[in-house]
């Protein structure tokens, strides 16, 4: 399997504020990896540089060997690099059917799959389990099903990496696991590359096959999920120290 | 050189009096974020206000010299009456709305006032030179400029500076920027949040009202003559920067010599000069000449 | 074919109701539909702008640039006047297009208004326009009925009728069309329409013509019915009346805009005649009510009203 993503020496300086320093991340195709690391750590500012909404300061971007360091958003998106984002982003007084609809459209006109509209947007309803809502108003929805309509969005121009930033934040603990089990499930067959953002470690533990942590905009560990989440930088800076047993009396 | 003086000079005036609608409109737009379409029509009013006061002072025979202070109590009477009248009756009821809603509100009302006017001091033109004439004149190498221009630009000066002190010096102010930067953490921390907006509006209109009264005496008060200001202080605001007071100041600057220079030397592109400034501007800086950082969104 | 919908029926019902009727109503009353019509096409433009989520005060500047091509080729048809106007204000939108639709809210609303205002400024300015008294205009014929008289009367009135509703039925297509569907999606999120792919510039870009276009149609129906062209069709007050019938009429159907510009002219005949110094005050009332108790236009007691006849 060969780098789908390569980020070299990406940095991303505000003024004083060094957001994203040196990153060096090289991301195997049809792979799982978790982004974690605290609060301002850098890892929305990483998937903003990857999907061209921010510019880096210096460094380069790769997809499939191509530069894609100064493109635009949507340039980036119709070459396959999705995203899904922490407060999601849909179009509130469209119904969830027709804000895939929209989605589908876009994509058609981009070299994405020529089916007929109607039924590209009804599939994707049914695949997200969103049928029941689809005649909704986007703005009335529960969070998780924003956020589930959020990531459909992304899915719907057929991407090859998808970036999910914060997939279960906002949504409920009973129905995280649900939610990255039909996410993931969706997208298994297609063989998407997954990365997402997340703060919950249980997730990160159940569904990385690699985890890279951040903190202070640089990349303080890089590996197998486990060995990760062991690291000392780690759990200093990221997981937390396990709290010392209570000992009863 | 004598044109480049004239320039300069007549330049410096022309800001001078945008300056001072340009004030009120930028702070409303701060504090308020409503781009309030009726500040011509408040301008107007002033002017009126001022013209019947002074008017009728002279008439009675009552010393001329006393007219600026009714000049200035012209102006602040109007404040005091129409900013709280609109702001606790029409735009108390449509706060939260979008931005452009508030705009389209403000206009409305400026066509009600349009014609309030009208239906109170008719459509005749109202004249009232004695402020302006008693000054009498001062010669600047070969050009010779009414002292009263002096005074507006003293004027204009003097609000530049008041407001300056009133925001960064005095406890208000903080609070005035604290509302300005954040208005649900401003409430948050206890500020009356809805007084502010009370006193910001009343305080707009008064300038608005200001520039009105202290034009009063070198023009002839007619009904309309709030509608040319006001696209002429939008440009002002836009060029500086929506919001930003020390934008308002360059962008008054900018304008008045601008249109100062078309006159002098291009007369026929003086109506439109402004707006091709603006657009130019525009052009290079999107969002006027002094922006607010604005933070991350996603 | 599908089987018709609500707004067609509506459009071809409409149509056929005043072409039937427009030889039995008195000259007055055919006029004030003309222009009403007419000036129902700039609020359709702007009803798109709106959908895209704009509000645009310079719809003037398309309209003067309508009324004024056309003025300009006085031995033409009134069809090629009207596709002439049309053209020119569409062009003069690709151009200002430019500038224009890198911006939104109050930037956009104001930054329109200037661009009126610069032209305004022109035309005021040259004297072989007229300057500020402007000229006449009259067609020679209009569809190859000669102009003038009862018959060219009504050959106008038919015209603009006609014109109404193919824009009115045009724009109703195009918002059950890919490209239509993106503009509310542009207006409530244009981050999320940039991540899927697709220009957000372009498809403002794209309306902004296409309400240019209507604008200078409606222009150029207006100079022939009045039969007289001026700068102050330019004038930013001009625009702001546009945006008045626009927030009267509401976005939610394409027949709207023409009510609420029949309700406008109906509104101003009466006003004239009894108070021509309140008219102003009589729109801008009528403007705050419809904002704080119908937010939603005229045409949502429309359909306030079927709904209670279920």
């Amino acid at each position: 399997m060969s780098a789908i993503l390569e980020t070299k020496e990406l940095t991303k300086t505000f003024g004083a504020v060094t957001a994203a320093s040196a990153i060096s991340l090289s991301i195997e195709e049809d792979t799982v990896v978790g982004l974690i690391g605290s609060n301002g750590a850098g890892k929305t500012t990483f998937v903003n540089l990857v999907t061209g909404y921010l510019k880096p300061t210096s460094g380069t971007i790769r997809y499939l060997g191509r530069d894609i360091t100064a493109l635009q958003p949507r340039q980036v998106t119709r070459l396959g690099v999705c995203r899904s984002f922490q407060i999601p982003q849909v179009f509130d007084t469209l119904t969830a059917y027709e804000n895939l609809l929209v989605g589908v459209g876009i994509a058609a006109r981009h070299g994405g799959p020529r089916k007929d509209p109607e039924e590209a947007a009804e599939e994707m309803l049914q695949r997200f389990g969103l049928d029941r809502f689809a005649g909704a108003p986007a703005g009335i929805l529960p969070e998780g099903v924003r956020k589930l309509l959020d990531i459909a969005m992304a899915l719907v121009v057929k991407p090859r990496i998808l970036l999910l930033d914060e997939p279960t934040s906002g949504v409920s603990s009973e129905d995280k696991f649900a939610l990255m089990d039909l996410v993931l499930g969706a997208i298994r067959a297609d063989k998407v590359t997954v990365l997402f953002v997340e703060h919950d470690m249980e997730i990160v533990r159940r569904y990385t096959q690699r985890v890279v942590a951040f903190y202070e905009g640089r990349v303080i560990a890089d590996g197998e999920g486990a060995a990760v989440l062991e690291d000392p930088e780690v759990r200093r800076y990221v997981v937390g120290e396990a709290a010392p047993a209570v000992r009863p009396c | 050189m004598g044109d480049i003086l004239a320039v300069l000079i007549d330049g410096t005036i022309y800001a001078s009096w945008l300056f001072i609608i340009a004030a009120g409109l930028t702070i409303v737009y701060g504090v308020m974020r409503i781009l309030n379409m009726a500040h011509g029509s408040l301008y107007a009013l002033g002017a009126y206000a001022a013209a019947s006061l002074v008017g009728t002072w002279i008439r009675g025979g009552h010393p001329p010299l006393f007219s600026y202070a009714l000049l200035l109590a012209a102006a602040v009477a109007v404040g005091l009456v129409f900013g709280p009248l609109i702001e606790r009756g029409i735009l108390r009821v449509v706060y939260g709305r979008d931005e452009i809603v508030m705009v389209l509100v403000t206009y409305a009302l400026f066509l009600i006032l349009e014609d309030a006017i009208k239906l109170v001091w008719g459509v005749e033109s109202y004249f009232v030179s004695e402020p302006y004439a008693l000054l009498g004149t001062v010669e600047i190498g070969p050009l010779t400029y009414p002292v009263y221009s002096a005074a507006l630009v003293l004027a204009a000066a003097g609000t530049g500076v008041g407001l300056r002190w009133g925001i960064y010096r005095t406890r208000y102010g903080k609070l005035l920027v604290a509302v300005i930067h954040d208005r649900e953490i401003a409430a948050a921390l206890g500020i009356d949040v809805r007084k502010v907006f009370l006193v910001t509006f009343t305080l707009g209109t008064m300038l608005a009202a200001l520039g009105g009264a202290l034009t009063a005496p070198t023009v002839s008060v007619v009904p309309g003559m709030g509608v040319e200001t006001i696209v002429l202080a939008f440009a002002v605001v836009v060029v500086g920067g929506l919001g930003s007071m020390p934008g308002a100041a360059l962008g008054s600057l900018i304008v008045g010599l601008v249109r100062s220079a078309a006159v002098h030397f291009f007369p026929q592109v003086e109506l439109f000069s402004i707006y091709l400034v603006m657009a130019l501007v525009l052009l290079l800086r999107p969002r006027g000449l002094f922006v607010a950082a604005e933070a991350r969104k996603i | 074919m599908k089987r018709l919908d609500r707004t067609t029926v509506a459009l071809l019902a409409s149509l056929a109701a005043l072409l039937a009727s427009g030889p039995l109503l008195p000259r007055w009353a055919l006029f004030l539909l003309t222009v009403s019509l007419a000036k129902g096409l700039v609020v359709l433009g702007l009803l798109l702008l709106m959908r895209t989520g704009l509000v645009s005060f310079g719809q003037g500047l398309y309209f003067a640039v309508g009324a004024y091509a056309a003025g300009m080729m006085p031995a033409a048809d009134g069809l090629l006047l009207l596709l002439g106007g049309g053209i020119a204000a569409g062009a003069v939108a690709a151009l200002c297009g430019l500038l224009l639709a890198r911006y939104r809210g109050i930037f956009f609303a104001m930054l329109s208004l200037a661009f009126s205002m610069i032209l305004y400024g022109l035309l005021v300015k040259t004297s072989a326009l007229g300057s500020t008294d402007g000229f006449n205009v009259q067609a020679r014929a209009l569809a190859l009925v000669p102009a003038g008289g009862p018959h060219g009367r009504y050959a106008l009135f038919a015209l603009t009728a006609a014109a109404a509703s193919i824009a009115a039925f045009a724009l109703h297509r195009f918002f059950a069309s890919h490209l239509g569907r993106l503009a509310p999606a542009v207006r409530d999120n244009e981050l999320r329409v940039e991540y899927m792919g697709a220009s957000v510039r372009n498809v403002v870009h794209l309306n902004l013509v296409v309400a240019g276009v209507l604008a200078g149609l409606g222009g150029a129906l207006t100079a022939l019915a009045v039969g007289h062209i001026d700068p102050e069709m330019a004038y930013w007050t001009t625009s702001g009346e546009f945006v008045f019938v626009a927030i009267l009429s509401g976005t939610a159907s394409v027949l709207a805009p023409f009510l609420g510009a029949i309700v406008l002219e109906l509104l101003r005949s009466f006003a004239y005649e009894y108070s021509p110094n309140t008219w102003q005050l009589v729109v801008g009332a009528s403007m705050l009510l419809v904002i704080l108790f119908l937010p939603s236009g005229l045409w949502s007691l429309f359909s306030r009203w079927r709904k209670a006849l279920r």
